[in-house]
Order: structure tokens, then sequence, then C-alpha cells
């Protein structure tokens, strides 16, 4: 098992305005594993993936410090560009956001704004990303529709296909099936599973089997503290810190 | 049993605001229509005004109409776009920006003849553009940039914050992003208020009086320089000067109705891109 260190976080601070909104994280998020962060609303779950791909640059009056690594590479470096770094950590967001375009040119909008421009190229990669993302089968007779005649789970999945489309590396999924039914829920945990032997993915979620079920390692984060850390099997069943515990069986949260 | 009473008063009320409202809108149409049909011909639309405006048609009017309209429309539709789009997706939101949107907002309750007289001062005398088909246009276009830009800013903001976030966590710049989805998105928007921008300005009497309108031409215009004959002028002039009233009336209800169409035909282009937009998009 290749266990290599992706992204490295180093006592990251994060401040919206004059709150604080994460508190001195370190944490390994290692490659071709799922690491899934958990914890209550507000805890900076979210806030801390959005660091990983420098979305937190669009809401204004922040301030971060701290490093973040990517393949040894500070990511918050000057001389480094947001939208590489964005290229190569994709985002699966909350609420399935497709561009209001074709199914196709959801995908190869990506591609054109990374500079190909060969038609061919796209067009196997469309293919070959929505064959990845578990939705060839039930669009390819239909990819100049809209893609917002696709139903929420369809519309998540296309939203993973895009991203794998332009070769991201790392993948984050920002509480994917938080609007989604338990069917669509499952094909997107499947595809989670199926997608980790090639890329390195980071869920948050809310929903503590969701958890349980898909990744290898858990990050438990309470009021913008990194609380306990592990593989996912220890945090399940055998947590250390008292707090860890008490969230996990579900007394508060 | 009370409160359905109620409920069913409220709605007749409701009922009645509207066929009142109804009721002017037919009767605007109906009493153009049959004053405006008597005297429209294949004449009316096709010669120029003979005899002192009593005979012949309105067809520099018409084709004056319809340069100054495309003139302002060409000229604030871009310019307006690209303010709309600096204020919400580029500049710092901050005192100095809300301060530029109160003022391009108060900019929409000038009167329209003050818009003339500025375009006298400006176009007509400073530039030296003189009493020209450019000078009506600019005014035109400038009175009706505060509509455009304030429309195009509902457009763009209610294209969702997600789908920019989308764009840029697959590498696109804030510059694509624009340009591929959030134009695209609002444009049937944007669009809303270019129809409602056209109605307005081929309407337009008061800014037009000073800068490029004349009451008779000989001819069509001849180049952007030339003064125009136009049908809401043409219109004020015939009810206010002459010597025949009688037979001038009638010729200012064809002028009213060939008005009317004009605006609903720009507007049903304009309606029409929207639609397939929407067809695309939604």
């Amino acid at each position: 098992m290749d266990s290599g260190i992706k992204i490295k976080s180093e006592n990251v601070d994060f401040f919206y305005g004059k709150t604080q909104a994460l508190k001195n994280i370190n944490l390994d998020i290692y490659k071709n594993q799922v690491t899934a962060i958990i914890g209550p609303s507000g805890c900076g779950k979210s806030t801390f993936i959005r660091l990983l791909n420098r979305m937190n640059e669009l809401v204004p009056n922040t301030a971060l410090s701290g490093k973040i690594y990517l393949d040894g590479m500070d990511i918050f470096d000057p001389f480094v560009d947001a939208v590489e770094i964005r290229r190569q950590v994709g985002m699966v967001f909350q609420k399935p956001n497709p561009f209001p375009k074709s199914i196709f040119d959801n995908i190869s909008y990506g591609l054109k704004v990374n500079g190909i421009k060969d038609r061919s190229f796209i067009e196997e990669k469309v293919e070959w990303s929505l064959k990845k993302a578990a939705l060839w089968l039930e669009v390819k007779d239909r990819l100049c529709d809209s893609a917002l005649k696709l139903s929420g789970g369809q519309q998540q999945r296309l939203c993973i296909a895009r991203s794998l489309a332009v070769e991201s590396k790392v993948i984050l999924f920002d509480e994917p099936c938080a609007s989604l039914d338990p069917i669509s829920t499952a094909k997107i945990e499947e595809l989670i599973t199926e997608l980790k032997k090639e890329y390195t993915i980071v869920i948050v979620t809310h929903n503590m089997q969701q958890a349980a079920r898909v990744s290898d390692y858990t990050a438990f984060f309470l009021m913008g503290e990194l609380i306990e850390f592990g593989k996912t099997q220890d945090i399940f069943t055998k947590p250390k810190d008292p707090k860890t515990e008490a969230y996990i069986t579900g007394r508060f949260g | 049993m009370k409160k359905n009473i109620i409920q069913n008063l409220g709605f007749f009320a409701l009922f009645l605001c509207i066929l009142t409202t109804l009721f002017f809108l037919g009767s605007i149409i109906y009493f153009i229509s049959v004053r405006g049909f008597k005297v429209i011909s294949w004449e009316f639309l096709t010669q120029g005004p003979r005899l002192g405006m009593t005979q012949g048609g309105v067809a520099p009017a018409i084709v004056g109409t319809f340069y100054l309209t495309l003139g302002a429309i060409l000229f604030a539709l871009p310019l307006g776009i690209a303010c709309a789009i600096y204020l919400c997706e580029y500049s710092p939101k901050g005192f100095i920006v809300n301060l530029i949107r109160i003022s391009i907002n108060n900019l929409a309750g000038v009167p329209s003849v003050v818009f003339g007289l500025f375009g006298l001062a400006v176009f007509v005398k400073f530039f030296g553009f003189g009493v020209s088909i450019l000078s009506g246009s600019l005014t035109l276009g400038i009175l009706t940039l505060p509509l455009i830009i304030s429309s195009a800013q509902e457009a763009l903001l209610a294209v969702p914050q997600s789908i920019r976030e989308a764009s840029f966590s697959l590498g696109a710049t804030r510059w694509e992003t624009i340009k591929n989805i959030v134009l695209p998105t609002a444009l049937p928007g944007i669009l809303t208020g270019v129809i409602l921008s056209i109605g307005r300005v081929a309407g337009e009497t008061a800014p037009i009086l000073f800068t490029a309108a004349a009451f008779y031409t000989r001819g069509y215009p001849k180049s952007v320089f030339s003064e125009v004959m136009a049908l809401p002028y043409h219109i004020y002039a015939l009810m206010t000067e002459g010597t025949h009233p009688d037979q001038q009336t009638a010729i200012a209800y064809g002028c009213s109705l060939i008005l009317l169409f004009m605006v609903l035909a720009i507007s049903g282009i304009a309606i029409f891109i929207r639609q397939r937009q929407r067809g695309i998009y939604g």
C-alpha cells in the first residue's frame, strides 16, 4: 500500500474577520486513501477543505497563517498560481452545481479553460470521465441535452466527472450527498471507493455512517480544532478522546 | 365561513384591478389602431411627406427612429453590460462602489428633457456633432444606460455563486468564468433589460428634440451626421404645428400605430432570442 503523504497541513490558523475558524490544524492526508472529516456544523471542516484548493481566497476579509503542502509544494507561496492548484485539487460541492450547459460542455469546459483544443481528444476525455464517474451508460445518447435535466444524483456524478476530466489528483468532497436520496448516495459512495485507487480523496460529511463506510482515515473537528485523527476503524471503535466518543455515539452534534 | 367570504372578496378586488388595467391597455390599442389604420397605406409607409405634411407618407421618420434606436442600443448595450460586470464581479465591495450604484440609479430618475439639454450642450455643441443621428443616439444611449446597467446587474447577481465556484475549482480564471459561465447564464435577464430600454428609446421625444430631430427632411439621412425625422417628434410636430389640424391628427395616429408596431417587432426579436437561450440553459 502506497501511504505517502499527499497533502500536509502545518499549524494552520484561519480567520474570518476577527473570528478564528481554524486553530492550529496539523493534518496529513495520505495518497490514494479516503480521509473523512467529521464534526458538528460550524466546526471548521468545510473551511478546512476549502483551503486545500485555495477557494478561501474568494471570500473577502479572511486571514491565514501556517502552511499547506501539496506533494511538498507550499500551495500558498506567492509564486504558486491558484489556478494550477485548483486544477490539481478538484472539488465536488454540497449541492450539485452543473453549469447551465449541455452535458458534453459541462465536462469539456474544464479542458478548454486549460488550453486543450483538439476536438477528438476532448471527445475521448468526455467519454472517459463519464465512464469513470459511472454516468456514461445513462447519458451517452443525450450528451447534447442540458445538464439541468439530469436528476440530482446524476448531476452530482456529472460534477465528479467534470473534475476527473481535468486530471485532478486530489478530489475534495464537501458533503456531496447532503441533498441526495439514499440510492444516489449509495452510488456516490461506491464511486468514491472505486476512485481512491487512482485519486486521493477528502470528504467532509455530517453522516457518521458514511464516514465509517467510505473512509480509511477520519479527522474529528470541533470548534475549529482538530480533536482526533486516525484510522477510521480506530476512531469509530476505540476513540482516544472522550469528546470524539461523545460525538460518534450521537451524544451531541 | 366568514373567512371564505373575506377571501372571495379579496380575490374579487384583485380581479377588478387586473380588469381595469386590461381595459386601459385594450382601449389604447383599440383607439390607436382604429384611427391609425385609416391612413396607413403602402404610400404612407414608403413615401416622404408632401404638401405641408398633409399628404404622402412618413417613411423618413420610420427610418430615422430605427437608426436612432439602433444607434442608442449599439452604444449603451456594450457599455452598460461592461459597467455591470465591473460593479458586480470585479470591483471591491465598499463605500465607493455603493456610491456609484446609487448615482446610476438616480440617473434613471432624471427627466428626459434634461438629457436632451445635456446632449445639446455636450454632443451637439462641445463635440461638434451637430444636430445629427450621432448626437441623438448618444443622448438616447445615455438616457437608457441606467436601465441596462441595473437590469444587467440584477441578472448577474442572480447567477448562483455555486456555479462560479465550480468554474474556479476546475482551474478557470475569474475572466474565463465571467466570459464562459456567468455571462451566458445571465444573458436572458440582460436581454429583458434591453427589451424594456428599446421600448423607451424608440418612444422618447424630449432627448432628440434638440439633438437629432428635424420637422422635415428631404429624403433619407445620408450619414450619422445628418439630422433626421423621427416618429415621436413627428407626432409632436403634427399635433402642435401646421395649418391643417384634421388631416395632421389622422397622420399622427398613423405614426403612433407604426411606432407601436416597431417597438413590438424589435421586442419580439429580443424575446425570441431570450426564449432560445432559456431553451438551452433551462
